[in-house]
């Protein structure tokens, strides 16, 4: 049976992981390739490198280090961060990165996605839609989440599907930080309406979060960074958690 | 024991030769014939579309060569898809080394599409060591092959299909050995044993 995703995300900046990362196995938490190889032995099904350097210069770092964490780490990851054509792209590719994710580019640059799907293929391509609700209507924001857009979450992420991206990375930013839950609602509308895999991020704080996204929202795989990261929520804890509650997981070896 | 991994316009062949690195293998990526038939294994990745790379595979005469091998040849997602006689994806004649159409996953129940994912081998023959039953590999696909004389694993995916395959000296898997954590290695390494 095809199992439920389980997702760290890992902020990078400057080729380090930022956003309190607190292990006592790991003698350096700042080494994405450290935290990405731990995570992976303690049962992620995937893991998400967001680079948030700001300077070009800096992101050619980010490129070296998805080659490092490629020849390290032997699960599936995607890469993003201020992705906006397919020059951006194929260095990452090629690096050894299995997705891209994208976002804002996306938003003032549909045509992005049909471009990376054709070049790369739909599995290549995350869409990622950061959304809150204004005036009682889910409505997509850029740049972090600071910018407001015309954009409606359920509308976007149909055209995102019918332009060839390959999944769903939507964030509830009402939700994101607030550790009161998952956007079950929304997802369950996503759900309905896609043919293609969502992950549901931000909004977890316990274990039946990842319960609710999964059995209420529909959602295909689940992500979290703080949680995980301070170990608030161990890996194979939340594993063996969803699969006594009967969701298919993967178990390791 | 020299590995040729064989070069071509497909997606993963990065991931492949890192997953080799993991467990100290050598290798070499080559289009070069003679460096692929001197080859003790052969490994015939894939990401990507049928008919664009049959197409390269013809262009660069790499079909009657990869036909024509006699050492172990491991295809690797549409690598395997290729080592049919036919895809459903763009009506496109292949190989032939299995004589299976590859066929396009239709959904039942609002599966999704492509199958995307961790999922398991049900059934174990063949070279694939008996402790894998049961155990989860990481899958991208959206076609796949039926289940035939020559499925070495099964899996459930809208309906059971071939994860595993082998005829002759030719050995194939659907899913991706290269991401697929410690199962996946023992796959690769079952292949290097043969």
């Amino acid at each position: 049976m095809l199992t439920k995703r389980i997702i760290p995300c890992l902020d990078i900046k400057d080729g380090r992981t930022v956003k309190g990362v607190n292990f006592l196995e790991l003698r350096d938490a700042g080494d994405p390739v450290a935290l990405g190889e731990m995570y992976a032995q303690q049962g992620a099904d995937e893991l998400v490198f967001l680079d948030i350097s700001a300077t070009n210069e800096k992101r050619k770092t980010f490129v070296k280090l998805v080659r490092e964490i490629a020849a390290h780490v032997n699960i599936p990851f995607t890469v993003g961060g201020g992705i906006s054509s397919i020059e951006d792209v194929a260095p990452l590719l090629e690096a050894g990165a299995d997705k891209v994710s994208i976002n804002s580019a996306a938003v003032s640059n549909p045509q992005l996605i049909d471009d990376l799907a054709k070049a790369f293929g739909s599995q290549f391509v995350v869409l990622a839609i950061d959304a809150r609700k204004v005036n009682n209507q889910w409505t997509v924001h850029t740049h972090g989440g600071s910018r407001p857009t015309e954009k409606k979450l359920f509308t976007w992420a149909k055209e995102g599907q019918s332009r060839g991206a390959g999944e769903i990375l939507f964030t509830s930013m009402d939700h994101d930080g607030t550790k009161s839950g998952f956007a079950v609602d929304p997802l369950e509308k996503l759900n309905q309406l896609l043919q293609i895999p969502v992950i549901a991020s931000g909004g977890a704080g316990n274990m039946s979060h990842f319960l609710e996204a999964f059995v209420i929202g529909k959602a295909d795989a689940a992500l979290a960074a703080t949680l995980f990261h301070f170990g608030e929520i161990k890996i194979p804890d939340l594993k063996a958690y969803l699969s006594n509650h009967h969701l298919p997981i993967r178990k390791t070896i | 024991m020299k590995i040729a991994v064989i070069k071509y316009n497909a997606g993963n062949i990065r991931s492949v030769a890192f997953a080799l690195e993991r467990l100290q293998v050598e290798y070499t990526i080559t289009d070069h014939p003679e460096e692929i038939q001197q080859a003790d294994k052969v490994i015939f990745p894939g990401v990507g579309e049928a008919s664009t790379t049959m197409r390269y595979l013809k262009d660069n005469r790499l079909d009657d060569l990869i036909r024509s091998l006699k050492q172990p040849v491991l295809g690797i997602c549409l690598g395997m898809q290729l080592m049919c006689k036919h895809s459903e994806e763009n009506d496109t004649p292949c190989l032939g080394i299995f004589d299976e159409t590859v066929r396009l996953f239709v959904p039942q129940h609002h599966e999704k599409v492509p199958h995307m994912g961790w999922n398991s081998l049900t059934t174990i023959n063949d070279w694939l060591p008996s402790e894998l039953k049961d155990q989860f590999v990481y899958f991208v696909h959206s076609f796949y092959v039926p289940i035939s004389a020559h499925t070495s694993a099964q899996t459930d995916y809208i309906q059971a299909f071939s994860s595993a395959m082998r005829k002759d000296n030719f050995y194939a898997v659907q899913f991706h050995p290269e991401k697929s954590g410690p199962v996946g290695e023992k796959v690769i390494q079952a292949f290097l044993q043969q």
